[in-house]
């Protein structure tokens, strides 16, 4: 249980996928407009970060890793399709996203417009790709460690999402440089939001 | 099929190739590509091998999309165009796995991450489907210089200013700052290896552009 707690933690504060590893920059940058849009977007991230993980992770130790098919039987085991990783976990990552895509359309008709393209685009979402592959390279224990790995990576990417929409929604009355307007205002916050987060480094549970 | 034959750089491709390293930038001006532009950037050697494997992935995807624009049906477009790009950097994978073992794992999952850069994506969507073959090479390669240069640039500075030395493929380490400065009292910026700064970088670079080429100013 702490050992879960401290994954969580670790995900969300210390290895944020926004500021330690910038995965998931485009539509961080793209969508980051108003808090509300990039609240939904965040949403949708968590869950299909909190699905893709723990399902990869058992495609990664059932089938994919050196010796993961020796469930089959005989002769088996010493079959290693781990180059075939990234085929594998891009195309869970690509039928999960059609499906959420059809749950929010089902069930939230006003999110689904106001995500408009950005939601199928989740599927090329660094982020989730990252989440399976950090996954796979840190070999997590068991697909409890997996599951609250990757939602808490999809937790901290929410936090800093609605964090710098949060911010853009401000800055928008303040003199900021002509060049530096839009784009270039927003890769420096989230420098200085980084750093803010770097402090979190060390803590243990 | 039109009797005159273009010139293979004609100014009109010529174009596709320059562009894309200033006005059209895909990092600073069509912001594609972050995503791993910034991680491997605190090293000039993973910098140049990062560079040189998406250069190598977006002519590649470029040219065989291009080959098959007509053929793929457009509702299930994504898919294949994933499908390529992901067999595309299992080989660059396996390739730098082989080859450069150390820059490999320096790169971690980032090489796998080359699948979901944006800038491959974007150019698929935007020029190869609508593009014949050469011009879309000619755009791949652009793109991915264009992607190049900015990476090269970054992990110049964080390097230089962070370390003092720079790393170059096939030569290592070299230091660049002098013993004498630092006995002078110089000291390595040491904030410059860690993740912020590489945004705060990129940052400066695009303050940089847009108030050399006011057409690029955000108006918003």
């Amino acid at each position: 249980m702490e050992n879960l707690l401290n994954i969580f933690v670790k995900s969300i504060f210390i290895e944020n996928m926004i500021f330690a590893y910038f995965l998931g920059m485009c539509s961080y940058l793209a969508v980051s407009k108003t808090v509300k849009t990039s609240f939904g977007l965040g949403i949708a991230v968590v869950f299909v970060l909190s699905i893709t993980v723990p399902v990869n992770y058992l495609l990664e130790n059932y089938i994919l890793k050196e010796g993961a098919l020796s469930w089959l039987g005989e002769g088996f085991e010493d079959i290693n399709l781990s180059f075939l990783s990234f085929i594998m976990f891009i195309a869970v990552i690509a039928s999960m996203v059609q499906l959420v895509e059809m749950i929010v359309e089902k069930f939230a008709p006003a999110l689904y417009t106001s995500l408009g393209i950005f939601l199928p685009l989740i599927a090329v979402n660094c982020a989730i790709l990252g989440g399976s592959l950090f996954m796979q390279e840190r070999a997590y224990a068991n697909i409890g460690e997996a599951a609250v790995f990757g939602f808490g990576s999809g937790v901290g990417w929410l936090l800093a999402i609605v964090g710098i929409a949060a911010i853009r929604e401000k800055i928008r009355y303040s003199d900021v440089p002509a060049p530096l307007r839009g784009l270039g205002i927003t890769f420096i916050i989230t420098g200085l939001m980084g750093i803010a987060f770097m402090s979190f480094m060390g803590i243990q549970l | 099929m039109s009797s005159e034959k273009e010139p293979l750089f004609s100014s009109k491709n010529l174009k596709l190739l320059t562009n894309p390293l200033g006005s059209q930038n895909p990092i600073t001006v069509q912001v594609l590509g972050i995503c791993s532009a910034l991680a491997v950037t605190a090293k000039l050697e993973p910098a140049i091998v990062m560079s040189l494997s998406v250069i190598f992935v977006l002519i590649f995807s470029n040219l065989i999309i291009s080959l098959l624009r007509n053929t793929i049906p457009s509702r299930i477009r994504i898919i294949v165009q994933l499908t390529i790009v992901a067999s595309l950097v299992i080989l660059v994978d396996q390739v730098l796995k082989a080859f450069a073992y150390e820059v490999s794992k320096q790169l971690s999952v980032f090489v796998g991450l080359i699948i979901t850069n944006c800038i491959i994506m974007g150019r698929l969507e935007a020029f190869a489907l609508g593009n014949k073959p050469w011009p879309s090479v000619l755009d791949g390669l652009g793109n991915g210089a264009g992607y190049g240069l900015i990476l090269v640039i970054v992990a110049f500075f964080r390097e230089l200013l962070g370390t003092g030395n720079l790393t170059l493929p096939g030569i290592g380490e070299i230091q660049i700052i002098p013993d004498a400065l630092y006995n002078a009292g110089y000291v390595n910026n040491g904030l410059m290896i860690l993740p912020p700064m590489a945004l705060i970088t990129v940052g400066i670079i695009i303050w940089v552009q847009r108030s050399r080429n006011k057409d690029l100013i955000d108006a918003s």
